[in-house]
């Protein structure tokens, strides 16, 4: 069903946690569906430094959310912006179809922590 | 994960309510149907009626362990077939009288599907409700009855939860109100004694792959004078009532599973029970936040239900199975499915906490060494699950604040 690569990434998971002092933190997903991740980044000039997750869902909503750090790490704001939900999926060997859906949690959880650290760096300069 | 064990080549099967394997006495009654005597039990010849005797034998052996007359069984394909035929054939045949049926909450989808099916066709459907244990109040049943109602069709055991519905209360209720009564006996067949006559029932479903016989079998017990359309049309097997070649390997194997079951029936149903309490004690004392699902009183002997707070279901299975561990998230016909279980919601279980539940089925095989050696690698599963789970540390602080 879940391609070696995807058992990989949930068996031995990369960046999982909690950033105490976080520069963004990007929470999406719903517990009602069986699926909620936490990211927390870590940014120095426009550069994620540091990136943590945490996953509840199921193998695939892990694997991704493990890759997505991987992905984003030592990345421009605007390139880790740029990583869709196809190409976590992609770099997972691909996803069950049924399991698409939790590709996307890791791509928006990632979007949603940027955005929410932009929105902190707007409200400093005000 | 991380090697937490050397037992990984072992495969500890705890799903036994999804299948079972076959017995190997099972096996050895079948394989002559299936080289030698291979003919067709409705040809002419000797070969065909040494075929025919064998299937006839069956039928004796599988009436007689539900306390029915040969003649009430027929052979098909298997539960679901079973349950199809029931359910659709009864509507079919009794549409002049009315179109309304009576069912459960949480059925099995071979149940739950036909009725569906019939509620697109101009049939009524009432979903009984059921407690927070998964039981059915045999009143809730009378108060659904109505002048139109033709079948009420309760499940006997519940495939997930194990719980055990009161159909010998139902049947009273069904039989005064001269309402047909079918149930779907699938999970219990082999496992708890089934009588017709006790549990007052009209018609009844069961699977040989459930008992330790092969896949591919079953039958139903149609009560004499009972009036159900054909589901499946073609030949005149089943006297003209189930048409196709009968599966006389598998009927054979089924009827072989059926007497053992009713031999070991009560020792095999002490020993998983024990077995399932003793595993039931250890979950719950090493691990925190975990709850039962059913009842604990009136379930299956071999049947255990958790949830856990904070954790998701296919995540557990899949990092159990890397300890070769098999056990399921609950029916093994959806866990294709992304939905929560509809039995853990009728019981009235958050969508959230239905995710995180997991069923662990014992059979035959089963010893005190798997169960030691599942309470021996579960608790760190928990534990890691929960560790890059968002939800419990939200969990953990809801318990500090209290």
């Amino acid at each position: 069903m879940y391609s070696e690569l995807v058992m990989e990434h949930f068996r031995n998971p990369r960046n999982v946690g909690v950033i105490e002092d976080a520069d963004g933190v990007g929470e999406v997903g719903n517990p009602v569906c069986g699926d909620m991740m936490r990211i927390t980044i870590k940014v120095k000039d426009n550069v994620i430094e540091d990136i943590k997750f945490q996953t509840l869902g199921c193998v695939a909503a892990v694997a991704t959310s493990s890759m997505v750090t991987e992905m984003a790490k030592g990345k421009t704001l605007e390139e880790a912006l740029a990583i869709s939900n196809e190409a976590v999926a992609q770099a997972l060997g691909g996803l069950p179809p049924a399991k698409m859906h939790c590709s996307n949690l890791a791509a928006d959880g990632l979007r949603a922590a940027i955005e929410d650290y932009r929105a902190r760096q707007a409200a400093k300069k005000q | 994960m991380g090697d937490m064990s050397n037992h990984s080549q072992r495969v500890i099967y705890l799903d036994h309510a999804a299948t079972t394997p076959t017995d190997p006495a099972v096996v050895e009654a079948m394989l002559p149907w299936l080289t030698e005597e291979f003919g067709n039990p409705a040809a002419l010849y000797s070969l065909g009626l040494t075929a025919a005797r064998a299937v006839q034998q069956a039928r004796q052996t599988v009436a007689s362990t539900i306390g029915a007359d040969p003649e009430e069984i027929y052979f098909t394909s298997g539960g679901t077939e079973a349950n199809n035929w029931a359910i659709l054939g009864t509507a079919e045949a009794h549409q002049s009288k009315g179109r309304h049926l009576v069912t459960s909450a949480i059925e099995h989808h071979a149940v739950l599907e036909p009725m569906q099916f019939l509620a697109k066709h101009g049939y009524e459907v009432t979903l009984v409700p059921v407690d927070s244990a998964g039981l059915v109040d045999p009143d809730e049943v009378r108060k659904a009855l109505r002048r139109d109602t033709i079948l009420v069709s309760i499940m006997h055991a519940n495939n997930e939860i194990g719980t055990i519905q009161p159909i010998a209360e139902i049947g009273r209720i069904t039989r005064q109100a001269g309402v047909l009564f079918h149930v779907d006996a699938v999970q219990s067949l082999g496992k708890i004694p089934v009588n017709v006559e006790e549990l007052g029932v009209d018609m009844l479903s069961a699977s040989a792959h459930k008992f330790y016989g092969p896949k591919g079998v079953g039958f139903l017990y149609l009560r004499k004078r009972t009036r159900v359309t054909p589901l499946l049309h073609g030949g005149a097997q089943e006297r003209g009532r189930r048409a196709g070649t009968l599966n006389v390997p598998g009927i054979v194997g089924m009827a072989k599973a059926l007497e053992l079951a009713r031999e070991r029936m009560q020792e095999d149903a002490v020993r998983e029970a024990t077995l399932r309490d003793r595993l039931w004690e250890g979950l719950r004392g090493s691990i925190e936040a975990i709850y039962l699902n059913g009842d604990p009183i009136r379930r299956l002997p071999n049947n255990l239900n958790v949830r856990l707070d904070g954790i998701e279901g296919e995540s557990m299975i899949l990092m159990l199975d890397m300890e070769g561990i098999c056990v399921s998230s609950g029916s093994a016909c959806t866990s294709g499915s992304l939905d929560p279980s509809h039995v853990l919601l009728a019981l009235g279980i958050p969508p959230e906490n239905a995710h995180g539940s997991l069923r662990v089925t014992l059979g035959r095989s089963t010893t005190e060494d798997d169960i030691d050696f599942f309470l021996q690698v579960f608790p760190p599963i928990v534990a890691r699950l929960r560790e890059i789970s968002p939800v419990w540390c939200a969990n953990c602080a809801a318990k500090q604040r209290n």
